[in-house]
């Protein structure tokens, strides 16, 4: 990977610190978090709401749940004292679904604990002991996830007849393989932490190290699937009561919403209260579930900020600077001159961080350069910026790149043709930097014909005579191949043809020899050298002081 | 050997779970005898009624017997109309994969389109495609598909709110049918499916051989469209199967909505009065289906990936 110098500050799921869950480190706490979210807010009043109604529903409900008004029989919406109707036995409907709340409620629970108990114990033993059980378990886990899991529901209603609980504690089961995987990788990344093993050679039992340890890791991942699983439940509880699976004598939302599904042609209203009901509290879970999420998983990759920050940011970096950039003088001879470059990469609080400092730099043509720093200096970040190559995220907070003379960074059409046809580019890691879904030949192709005018044929001829140049006897094999047949030495070959491939003027490489074994990393640098002197066109290395520096 | 590995798994899961239904619904023999005949029935006609049903065996001997006349195409008889459950099933089946497979065709494409669209321009397309990942994911299609009843076949009686029509007897009328489910069945599985190409399109695009490919002079679009896409399409496939799987299980509701004679009702209906040899085959067709779509996403994925083409 090229050193992109982003900050590692949150720890991701695999990890055991605690840093993210109690606001050390200048992060703010999970409850603030989450009250600076309106909707994660609202979900909450509403979640904390249905609570409320289900335990004080005697209090609560204007009727009781079978209290029956003739006059209430299929009353619409809005009828004074059945603000949401009543149903063709003629119950109030806003009744029926406060004291629905409980069985729903109820029904979801029973899910959750279900799922979540046969889940987090077959995936702590499958994550802790592996082999066999692992073996088993996955292979249950695949099986039951590739069905859907409505239809056991319904072979299940012939042998129990109308029994939500029992339905209930099977789909449980039916859902517990998210939880089994989500806690069997947890835990197979946090058995070989080290005081995990500081724990088994002190003596401790597996029991408590398992529950003193890799529960202590999993327990913010199995916070987050909860409010999804609860989701789930509610959903397919109205949803097997909705099929008429249900008990007709008890009361849940699935079952006034089935009720009022019946007569919609007689009282098309009454089935908003309950399909509303339903559909805000799932979206509440999952919008809790979302937030959570964001907020003790916050992922340590930088992303790119949103357009109206970007602009910003970018203006206050160009009025911090206003006056100390350099006046931009080019000495003759000069392709490629860079000036007073600034590259900057948002952090996770919302900031800034600049990683590359205002770099001059001069590129002559027929000179060999070596830029060189230790890792995460900005070599890449330069090399990147200079073909317009940088991670989205990544912000130009100043200066310019000019290729005789024309400023790139300030025109993209002039850097989408200087690409490749002006400058090459021969990167670090060979084996990551090929695509794994095309043979060599086709991806070189592609970019001798984007950056040339060949026909077909003098494509492939060109190809062919480069792999050769390179040092590859059997071109027309090697074509052929995927980038897995390959060795890193072969693949570097073919990297720095596809740079050289359009006769560019100028050729970076970024550390072209870091991943190669030293007898390959010599050949590399002899070819690089070679072909300058056979092109006489300037080439810089971008390298690290660890790796050899050839004598320019 | 990949897919040889994937047929067994197959069979594996196959048998595994058409035993352990035949069991769950079979184990009450006296149960379901009783059902079959009514409250009153006396015990000794309950007996009868039991060897008559071939009830009284061993479980094992019943799902084998089960087994071997499945293999011939022969399910059983239901419990009470004593019609073929073959028959039973090979009308009812072309109603649930018609609505399966126009919804998984529009599926693929717009959640291709939405997921690419989303991941390479990100902002507000990302932000938009995101929300309504959520929204489309959370709410439950039996909900949607009552939505669309009251907005498009109660308030504006644009569509048929219930019912089915052959295609042999009119192709317009079948069209119109099959509209309101597929669009119901549609939006969750757009949503699931777009958010899942958009992780998998973010992936591949933040791959060093994609830089690569930029800085070599390829159009942006041909990176874009060729090789991120390409490189998406292994997690693309496997997000497909998922669809399969939740629209198999979906269309159970969107048909008791839309009262649509397909093998959703048939086993709801079936199960509602204990038909157990129609149930057992309902789940049969179900699993033959999950599985073989299962098999056909190992199989593309194998086609797909050149290191496990080359083993």
């Amino acid at each position: 990977m090229s050193e992109i110098p982003v900050e590692e500050v949150a720890p991701d799921v695999t990890s055991t610190e605690p840093a993210a869950a109690d606001g050390r480190g200048g992060r703010r706490s999970v409850p603030a978090q989450l009250l600076r979210n309106p909707l994660a807010v609202f979900s909450l009043v509403w979640l904390l709401l249905i609570v409320v109604v289900a335990f004080g529903a005697p209090w609560l409900a204007p009727y009781g749940p079978s209290v029956t008004e003739l006059s209430a029989t299929n009353a619409p919406p809005l009828t004074p004292g059945h603000p949401l109707g009543g149903d063709t036995a003629g119950r109030d409907i806003l009744s029926r679904l406060i004291w629905g709340s409980r069985q729903t409620a109820v029904a979801a629970l029973i899910v959750l604990a279900v799922s979540a108990t046969v889940g987090v114990i077959s995936g702590l033993a499958a994550g802790f002991y592996r082999g066999k059980v692992e073996g088993v378990a996955g292979f249950v886990a695949d099986s039951i996830m590739s069905l859907p899991g409505v239809v056991l529901l319904i072979a299940l209603y012939t042998l129990t007849g109308p029994n939500i609980p029992a339905a209930m504690a099977v789909f449980g089961i039916i859902v517990a393989p998210v939880f089994y995987r989500m806690v069997r990788s947890v835990t197979l990344g946090t058995r070989n932490e080290l005081y995990v093993d500081a724990a088994r050679v002190v003596g401790l039992s597996d029991l408590r190290i398992v529950g003193r340890h890799v529960l202590w890791a999993v327990r913010a991942p199995v916070i987050i699937q909860s409010a999804f699983i609860l989701a789930a439940g509610i959903g397919i509880e109205a949803g097997i009561t909705f099929l008429g699976l249900g008990d007709p004598a008890g009361t849940s939302w699935g079952l006034v919403m089935q009720l009022a599904f019946n007569s919609i042609y007689n009282n098309p209203g009454a089935i908003v209260g309950p399909a509303l009901v339903i559909t805000i509290t799932i979206l509440s879970l999952i919008l809790v579930g979302n937030a959570l999420s964001d907020a003790l998983q916050s992922s340590a990759r930088s992303k790119p900020l949103p357009p109206r920050r970007r602009r910003q940011v970018l203006a206050a970096e160009r009025e911090r600077l206003a006056g100390t950039a350099t006046a931009a003088t080019i000495d003759e001879g000069v392709i490629l001159a860079v000036r007073g470059l600034r590259i900057a990469y948002p952090t996770p609080d919302g900031t800034v961080r600049e990683v590359v400092h205002g770099v001059d730099l001069d590129l002559r043509r027929g000179e060999v350069h070596a830029l060189v720093g230790e890792s995460g200096s900005g070599k890449s970040q330069i090399a990147f910026s200079t073909l317009g190559i940088l991670p989205a995220e990544a912000l130009v907070t100043g200066g310019s790149v000019l290729l005789d003379g024309h400023d790139m960074l300030a025109d993209a059409q002039a850097m989408a043709q200087a690409r490749g046809r002006r400058i090459g580019y021969i990167p670090q890691e060979p084996m990551s930097n090929l695509d794994p879904s095309f043979t060599v030949g086709r991806q070189l192709a592609y970019g001798l014909k984007a950056s040339t005018t060949l026909s077909d044929a003098d494509v492939r001829q060109r190809i062919v005579d480069l792999l050769t140049r390179v040092g590859i006897t059997d071109p027309e094999r090697v074509m052929g191949l995927y980038p897995h047949e390959i060795s890193g030495g072969m693949a570097q070959r073919v990297l720095i043809c596809g740079a050289v491939a359009a006769d560019p003027d100028i050729i970076i490489a970024d550390e072209p020899t870091t991943a190669l074994d030293v007898t390959v990393q010599a050949e590399v640098l002899e070819l690089l050298r070679e072909l300058t002197e056979e092109r006489w066109s300037p080439t810089t290395w971008a390298s690290s002081p660890t790796c050899a520096t050839p004598s320019a | 050997m990949l897919l040889l590995k994937s047929v067994g798994r197959s069979l594996a899961v196959f048998l595994v779970v058409t035993f352990a239904a035949f069991c769950l619904m079979f184990r009450n023999g006296p149960g379901i005898a009783r059902t079959t005949l009514g409250l009153s029935a006396t015990t000794e006609a309950v007996q009868a009624q039991m060897a008559k049903l071939g009830l009284d065996r061993p479980l094992l001997v019943q799902y084998w017997d089960w087994l071997n006349s499945a293999a011939t195409g022969d399910l059983g008889r239901s419990f009470y109309t004593s019609e073929s459950v073959s028959a039973a099933l090979s009308n009812r089946v072309p109603v649930t994969l018609a609505i399966v497979i126009i919804t998984l065709l529009l599926t693929a494409v717009l959640s291709v389109l939405l997921g690419v669209v989303a991941a390479v321009r990100g902002g507000p397309t990302d932000r938009v495609v995101q929300v309504v990942s959520v929204l489309g994911a959370a709410i439950p299609s039996f909900i949607v598909a009552i939505a669309l009843v009251f907005t498009f076949a109660i308030n504006w009686r644009a569509l048929p709110a219930t019912g089915y029509v052959s295609p042999d007897q009119s192709v317009s009328g079948w069209l119109a049918s099959v509209t309101l489910p597929v669009i119901a069945l549609l939006i969750g599985a757009v949503a699931g499916a777009a958010a899942q190409f958009r992780s998998a399109v973010l992936d591949s695009a933040g791959k060093d051989y994609i830089r690569t490919l930029r800085a070599r002079g390829i159009p942006e679009r041909a990176v874009v469209w060729r090789h991120v896409l390409r490189n998406s399409a292994g997690p693309g496939m496997i997000a497909l199967s998922l669809t399969v799987i939740a629209l198999m299980g979906g269309t159970v509701f969107i048909e008791q909505v839309f009262a649509l004679p397909g093998l959703g009702q048939l086993s709801v209906s079936s199960a509602l009065i204990s038909d157990v040899p129609m149930v057992m085959g309902t789940v049969l067709v179900f699993v033959l289906v999950v599985l073989i779509v299962n098999f056909l996403a190992d199989l593309a994925t194998y086609l797909l990936n050149p290191k496990a083409r080359a083993r």
